[in-house]
């Protein structure tokens, strides 16, 4: 198990290599320099220019700009953001909660949904409720995030008024961060002050239509991969060996099909989080969440290169420590993975 | 009485509207600590009915039977949940590929001990004890370590070996074997059958003995069963049905053996194939492949006509002077 562990680190490093390289040419494809975004239409002096890309070294050749920024990674600094002149780094820690919160969300909601629906899917293969549930997944893959999220809006917040329309609080809130997860912090200020008492639902509601926007393309991928998996699972020999012991169906079912239909299952939920912290970018801008997602599109506007770069880096970073994760769970899943030399 | 009796069982698989009977008025009864061989080719209804007997069929076939009756309970009218109860642990099937018949998730070790926590609620140290002497009892060598290994980590050989444990554990009055040796090399298979045979000789089971082989149903059967699509087309005591065969295709199948056509350029074979679900004929199924068929055969299908221990489905048995 522990070599199974470090073959999976090795392979993390060329990644990495990889991700640097991308987001670094990336953004200085897209024409225009973070000086000419800044000055905007006004007319710019060609020499103050060249005197500003100096200042911020953009002026050296690009192998040099990369092996600064190499070099600065490789001593942990991030940079400064060219416009606010924050470091990257506090930006990121103080947005990522908000982003993060959402993602989790979206995720139990999608994986407790996806899972169920695919199971039940798949016992009852051929009913209603099974082509219910994969017309209702195509749908919800096939959907655009942005049209999806302005329809709910449009019915639940604008029409019912069940749901607020953007944000992760109200106004009338005043809730301190201590954890930066807005859930856990109204909960922690309500219990100290009775007139926040509100504030903890009133989170709530503000998860509500985020979440399932954001969860809605992950669901109906595990929904429809739990389905298959599963089908495929309980026509194995060994679920018929584990009826024939004489075990109930839910032993049958959830202990010897689940457990074998869930490792291909386990790699797409991987995969997902990916998926996820790109419809974040989305559902952010949408719900004006403030997180990283919202963050990252403002940045590129600007041409605020160590914000894009880096950002773009940290969330790549945690996405491959998210599958990082996996991969080690699919082999705790799979004794034939362990095992494999 | 007999362990287990089953009279006039019909599985039928297929729409309602385009019904087909992979098992058809079959009747066949074991006695307790009997060893009877059921033969026929592929297709002919061996391992659907005893599938549908153990209730694995789930729900895709439909069982209809006099009765179907085992230890005195009738199997199907007893519920799910109380079948399940006899299921793996009064009677118990090991299936022919061992490699998939294992779980690959679960040790060897837990997949054994299920049972028994299942049927026999033991737990703790009981368990494990079990569960190793079963391992032994299977002549698995170095039984302690192979508790915690992994199906793929076995050899064909040794996963069978660990079936059987798995069927045995609670001591069944009934095992099924459905050609268990078929997926095994020709040296693994004399070492299972040879198992099986002594397993059975000391726990004192019934044992049915699903296979293409007649050896062994020879060597091993008291009685035997020779099915041919869905039905039963003879059965009798092993000896007499080899020395003498009443049923045409019992004759043939036995007529194949490469032993019995020494001298012979090619073993002798039935020409044509096995009726189709959906073209069988209007008389005896085995009309159409007979050597022997004459025109009422083709018009009017036989039904088994039982004498004491043994029975034929055929208008015209053969008589003891035209066997070759």
């Amino acid at each position: 198990m522990f070599s199974f562990i470090l073959r999976r680190l090795g392979l993390l490093i060329p990644t990495f290599f990889g991700i640097t390289l991308l987001t670094f040419s990336l953004i200085r494809l897209i024409p225009g320099d973070p000086i000419e975004v800044m000055v905007g239409e006004r007319s710019l002096d060609p020499q103050m220019h060249a005197a500003a890309l100096h200042r911020l070294g953009l002026d050296k050749p690009l192998y040099l700009q990369y092996i600064d920024y190499v070099v600065n990674l490789a001593h942990g600094h991030l940079g400064d953001s060219l416009i606010t002149r924050v470091d990257v780094w506090t930006e990121f820690t103080t947005l990522f909660p908000a982003t993060l919160e959402l993602a989790i969300c979206a995720m139990i909601f999608a994986v407790v949904l996806g899972l169920l629906a695919g199971i039940v899917a798949a016992i009852k293969r051929g009913s209603l409720f099974d082509h219910g549930v994969m017309g209702l997944s195509l749908t919800g893959f096939s959907m655009p995030i942005f049209w999806w999220g302005l329809i709910l809006i449009m019915f639940f917040s604008v029409r019912l008024g069940w749901t607020p329309v953007a944000g992760r609080i109200d106004l009338a809130f005043d809730i301190p961060p201590r954890t930066g997860f807005m859930l856990i912090d109204t909960w922690l200020a309500s219990s100290r002050d009775p007139s926040l008492s509100g504030a903890f639902v009133d989170a709530l509601k503000h998860l509500i239509l985020p979440t399932i926007v954001l969860g809605t393309i992950p669901l109906a991928v595990i929904a429809r991969m739990t389905r298959s998996s599963m089908l495929e699972v309980l026509r194995e020999d060994y679920v018929r060996t584990a009826r024939a012991k004489g075990l109930s169906p839910s032993r049958v079912i959830f202990i010897h099909a689940l457990r074998n239909a869930l490792i291909p299952v386990l790699t797409v939920i991987g995969l997902q989080v990916g998926v996820l912290m790109g419809g974040a970018v989305l559902t952010e801008t949408i719900f004006s969440w403030p997180g990283i997602g919202k963050w990252l599109i403002d940045a590129i506007q600007r041409r605020d290169y160590p914000v894009v770069q880096n950002g773009i880096l940290l969330v790549a970073t945690l996405v491959i420590l998210v599958n990082f994760v996996v991969d080690i769970l699919y082999g705790v899943a799979n004794p034939r993975i362990r095992h494999a030399k | 009485m007999s362990l287990l009796e089953i009279s006039n069982l019909s599985v039928q698989f297929g729409s309602e509207a385009r019904p087909f009977n992979a098992v058809e008025g079959l009747d066949l009864s074991v006695d307790q600590g009997e060893v009877v061989g059921i033969v026929g080719e592929s297709g002919s209804g061996k391992s659907v009915t005893m599938m549908a007997m153990m209730g694995l069929l789930e729900g895709q076939g439909r069982i209809v039977a006099d009765q179907l009756r085992f230890d005195g309970k009738d199997l199907l009218k007893i519920s799910a949940r109380d079948r399940r109860k006899i299921i793996g642990k009064d009677i118990s099937m090991i299936f022919q590929d061992p490699m998939t018949a294992l779980n690959p998730s679960y040790t060897v070790g837990y997949q054994i001990m299920e049972v028994l926590k299942e049927h026999q609620g033991l737990r703790g140290a009981a368990l494990k004890q079990r569960a190793l002497e079963l391992m032994e009892m299977v002549e698995i060598p170095a039984a302690a370590q192979r508790l915690s290994s992994y199906p793929h980590q076995l050899s064909g050989g040794m996963s069978q070996r660990v079936a059987i444990a798995m069927a045995i554990a609670c001591k069944p009055k009934l095992l099924i074997a459905d050609e268990p040796t078929t997926a095994l090399d020709v040296t693994i298979q004399a070492q299972i059958m040879e198992l099986l045979v002594s397993l059975q000789k000391s726990q004192n089971m019934a044992l049915i003995l699903i296979t293409h082989d007649l050896a062994v149903v020879a060597e091993v059967a008291q009685r035997l069963a020779v099915m041919y699509a869905g039905q039963v087309a003879e059965l009798g005591a092993v000896p007499d049905i080899f020395r003498r065969p009443f049923h045409p295709y019992t004759e043939a199948l036995l007529s194949s053996i490469p032993e019995h056509s020494k001298g012979a350029r090619r073993l002798n074979t039935l020409p044509g194939i096995v009726p189709g679900h959906y073209d069988r004929p209007v008389g005896c199924l085995l009309s159409p492949r007979c050597p022997y068929v004459q025109e009422r055969c083709r018009l009017e299908r036989p039904a088994l006509t039982v004498d004491g221990a043994s029975g034929v489905r055929c208008h015209f048995p053969l008589s003891a002077k035209e066997v070759k």
